[in-house]
Order: C-alpha cells, then structure tokens, then sequence
C-alpha cells in the first residue's frame, strides 16, 4: 500500500521509508513561525530549555501581526519583547511597513516551500499546505521547543481525500469551496486528519483561491490542507524561493480513510451564517439581512486577488450610507501592488475605509469591533460568538465579491445584483 | 493522581474565543486570563468555580485558534481537569504541553450533569461519578504522552532531551 502525500512529507522528514496513521514521529522541521501574540508565551518558554540559540535564524519568524500596529501599551510591550529577541537571535523578522498577515507573507516571500514540514504557532499555519508541504498551527511551547531543537514530535494523521469535478461559475472561488466543504462535513469532520484536495475545480484556481481553500481546514477540525504542486505552484515557487524544495507526489495506491468527490458545476456563492463556518448555506437561500459592517481581508481572503475581484464589483459605486468597509490588504507587498494597480483608490472612492496590514478586526482584535447586535459579511475565516467582538454580534463569511455586493446594498447580497 | 471537583457542564464545538476572547490575548499573566475564562458564554464561571472542579463538554472542545492562553486559563482558573468525547488536536497538544490534565470519555459526559461531583484517577483514566454513584473508564494516554506528563510537560521534557545531546 503506497503513501497519502501528507506520508510522504512526514517519511522524509524522519528518516524512514515509510510511516502509517497513528504512529507518532519526531519530524525535522523545515520552518518554525509565532506572531505577536504567540510568540511572547513561546520565548518565555524557550528561555526555560537551557539554550541560548535558536536552531537555524533563516528557518524561524517572527512576524508582527495580530495587534500591530500597536493597539495599546500591553500589545507594544508585547511586539517589543519579541522584536529584541528576534532581532538578537538574527531571526527572520519583518518590521510594520514591511510586515503582513503571517500566511500571506511567509509563502508570498517564498519562506515556506514545496515538501517542507512547518510549524506555526498559530492555527491558519495550514495555509501554506497549498504549496505541497505539510504545515500544521500548533501552541506556543510546542513552537518554543521546535525552535530550540528544529524537530517536533507529531502523530500520522489519517488523509481524507477531497476530489472536486466541473467547472467553477462565475464569483465562486476558494471560499466557496472551502465553505460548501466544511457545510458538508462539519467543525470536526477532519478533527486530527489531513485533508488531501484534488480535482480539475481546483487546477483551475490560481495560487490565491488554493491558500484560501488550505487557510480553512482547521475549520473542519484538520491537522494540515495539503494540494499536489503542478504548474502553477512551481511558477509561483521559482518566482520567489528563499532555499531549494522538493516535490511530493501521494502514491497512486494510497490509503485514504475516506474519499469525498463533489461535482462543483452549479455551485453558487456559499455564505457560513452566523455562528460557524460549517452553517453553509448558497447566497440565493441566505437571508438577506440587514449589515452595518463589511470586512474585507485576513489569511484567508486579502490577497491580490481578492482585492482585484472586490474593486471589480465596487468600482464606480458607493458603499451603502449605513454601512461601513473596511478594506485591509493581507501584506505591505499586497497593499503596494494594489496601490499602484487603483485599487486603493477605487475603494476609497467607495467610501471604503482602507487600512495598513493587520490581522485586526478578523479576530476581534481592533480596527473593526462589532457592537452587541452589529451584523458584519467578513471574508474572514471563523464567525464563531463575540469572533469580531460583542458576543452578540453577528459575522457571516463569504467571499471577497460577496462582501464588496454586500457594502453596496447594505445587505447580504451577490454581486450580479449590483453588477445588473 | 486523585482530582477530586464538581462538575461544569458545556455542550459541542466549544471554542477558543468562547474560553478566552480575543480582546485578552495582549495578556500574558494565567490568573488575569483566569477571570474572563469562559465569560461569553458562562459569565458566573470565573467567579464560581472552586480550586478542583472540573469541566466536561461533548464534542471538539477547544476547536479555532491556537492560543495557548485557553488551556493556560482553565488550569489558573482551578479546573484539576476537563474530560471531552473529542478535543480540537491544537487545545489537546497544548494541554498536554502545559499540564492542564484531559481526559476523553464518551460515557463519562453522557452520565455526568452540571453540579455532580467527580473522582478521578489521571494515571488509570478511573472517572468516579460520586452525585450518581457511578464510574466510567477513559481512553488510555499513549506511552508517549505518559512520558511528557511524567517528565512535568514538554519544556521539562525537551530540556533534558536538549542537556543529554550536549552533554
């Protein structure tokens, strides 16, 4: 019986020909991440191991994000505690202005690659699973140690294949997709598992709609989202590469606990209602509420493409008078490319209100809290109670076209409405 | 160990903004975490619970992000430990990590209300449901898992890994 991809990278990275579910293996890491929030418990804890250095500075980040800029004094002292340490270790670091959400920056600067294993304290860290490589959030100790050693133990997770036939419609991307998956299996309908994605759906997404897909597997309770290279991800990869990769094919015989095959040719815009991402539902039958807020960025959905989409429904128009939206490109390199194609301008011109890069308001964080009873159409990744603030507020994820739709009527609407 | 506490009673997918919300992340301190522990969806929790209670929900507990300040929060806040049917794999590593004990027990939850008192036995997994009078018996630990428990948690554990290698 042959290997999942997942396998595959683990086998490698352990030294061994083969290993199987369930097995637990001390792993060599290829690349080790905290940000601003996780990376001061994680320093903390690393000051207890007994070692001055951390394994390999070029293989381990740490990344302003979360509360950056600084929110408040405690959030300071907290991205100063971290920026000494980084900067005395010779860590790889980026300071604000230069800085972006973790799981834009880190593959858009070509620091987690192809058949690498990667460690982030931090739970989208399964992002970069797109790429081919085996990426998994974990807590701050388990970060504190891998960067002190460069190896982590982990348990084989069992592969559940997702096979996805038929050509996409119009506005509907990886959001979509990941949603209508996580609708179809649950919170914990990958709980410990590795989610394998596959199909010609998927080779026709660009890399941005891939990282969108991996971004939310931890949204069905997975340990990584992992996609086979092809000819896109290599192009991307080669443009932008920090080290050398390698590629990892799953064995054509491989074991799968579980293969789910869906046919996504009348897939329309999926919306998560309030208070799960797997409260899957098309936009056709969602309610068409009433919203005071718009979110339109994060991990999952500020990338350049996400922007280009929601400026091609904005443009021209004018967010809804009620409303308010707030447009945050993922990275400093994504707000520049979109500063200089127009569309920070476009959404300006809309009245949206266009931030620096933070993780902000998708975590409830700042720069967008909601008030008890605010609704907000996010293309953020969870919308669990009190996500983005009052726990009786409400988020509704959706895609990034669906958000833009949704400023301009001032309720949850589809692009082609406006469009005409 | 014996753990010996009253139960708190939660249902499925109770998740990590729900034992600590976001807006305390920028907090290191566990005893400051340990008084918004569960505030949005059980605001009398922190002031309530007493040193030894215990926690028991169904499914996927712990499930969102990867903040070690949940697990940090429930063990500040007294919880001697939580007993699940299924726990998020990030809430479970880092319990483990930082000797917040867990237990998985599908019995256990279903025989068990608010308010009962509980008896349990970390290294035989001996859940006692002293209210009711009954007991269950929870899903062993791996070897493994033992060894990063006995050893007092995984910075304890590497440590020693990292003072053998240099010797």
């Amino acid at each position: 019986m042959g290997m999942t991809l997942a396998e595959k990278i683990l086998a490698a990275h352990c030294g061994r020909d083969r290993v199987s579910p369930g097995e637990l293996v001390n792993a060599r890491v290829d690349f080790v991440m905290a940000n601003d929030v996780t990376a001061p418990i994680a320093i903390r804890e690393f000051q207890k191991l007994g070692v001055e250095r951390i394994f390999d500075p070029q293989r381990v980040a740490f990344i302003p994000s979360h509360f950056i800029p600084n929110k408040d004094i405690q959030s300071a002292e907290n991205a100063k505690f971290m920026r000494e340490f980084a900067i005395a270790q010779g860590a790889v670091y980026f300071e604000q202005g230069r800085a972006g959400v973790d799981h834009v920056l880190l593959p858009d600067g070509g620091w987690v690659l192809p058949g690498d294993v990667v460690v982030g304290a931090d739970s989208h860290t399964c992002t970069y699973g797109a790429l081919g490589c085996f990426a998994t959030g974990m807590g701050s100790t388990d970060i504190a140690c891998a960067m002190a050693t460069g190896d982590i133990w982990m348990r084989v997770p069992p592969t559940i294949k997702f096979v996805y036939h038929g050509k996409l419609s119009r506005w509907v991307g990886g959001k979509d997709i990941i949603i209508y998956t996580i609708g179809d299996i649950g919170v914990d309908g990958a709980l410990y598992c590795a989610m394998e994605f596959h199909g010609e759906a998927l080779a026709e997404l660009g890399m941005e709609g891939r990282f969108t897909i991996s971004n939310m597997a931890i949204e069905a309770g997975g340990k990584a989202g992992l996609m086979v290279p092809d000819d896109k991800t290599l192009a991307y990869v080669r443009a932008r590469a920090k080290r050398d990769w390698k590629v990892y094919q799953p064995d054509p015989d491989a074991a799968y606990q579980e293969v789910r095959e869906y046919d996504l040719s009348a897939l329309e815009p999926m919306v998560a209602l309030p208070s799960s991402p797997a409260n899957a539902m098309p936009l056709s039958k969602a309610p068409r509420v009433d919203i005071d807020q718009v979110f339109i960025g994060s991990c999952t959905n500020g990338r350049l493409a996400d922007l280009r989409l929601a400026a091609e429904v904005i443009k021209g128009r004018q967010v809804h008078s009620r409303v308010r939206c707030i447009v945050i490109p993922a990275s400093h390199e994504v707000y520049l490319q979109a500063l200089r194609e127009g569309l920070l301008e476009t959404f300006a011109e809309a009245g949206c209100a266009v931030a620096t890069t933070t993780c902000g308001p998708c975590l409830g964080g700042y720069m967008g809290i909601l008030a008890e009873g605010e609704r907000c159409v996010s293309t953020s990744n969870r919308n669990f109670p009190g996500r983005m603030g009052h726990v009786r507020s409400e988020v509704y994820l959706a895609n990034p076209a669906v958000a833009a739709a949704s400023a301009v009527v001032g309720k949850l609407a589809g692009p082609e409405e406006v469009l005409g | 160990m014996s753990l010996r506490g009253h139960v708190y009673k939660y249902g499925a997918n109770v998740d990590t903004d729900a034992i600590i919300p976001a807006r305390y992340l920028n907090v290191n301190d566990a005893q400051e975490l340990a008084q918004h522990c569960m505030e949005d969806i059980d605001a009398g929790f922190a002031g309530n619970v007493q040193a030894g209670d215990v926690m028991v929900a169904t499914t996927n507990f712990g499930c969102g992000s990867s903040r070690e300040h949940a697990p940090l929060c429930i063990k500040a806040a007294g919880v001697s430990c939580v007993i699940a049917k299924s726990f998020a794999r990030i809430f479970y590593r880092n319990s483990i990590n930082i000797g917040l004990p867990i237990l998985e027990c599908d019995e256990a939850v279903d025989g068990t209300d608010a308010g009962d008192e509980l008896e349990i036995d970390l290294e035989s997994g001996a859940i006692r449901n002293l209210t009711k009078g009954t007991a269950f018996q929870a899903k062993p630990y791996p070897e493994f898992m033992l060894e990063l428990m006995r050893a007092g948690g995984l910075v304890e554990y590497t440590r020693r890994r990292l003072a053998a290698k240099t010797g």
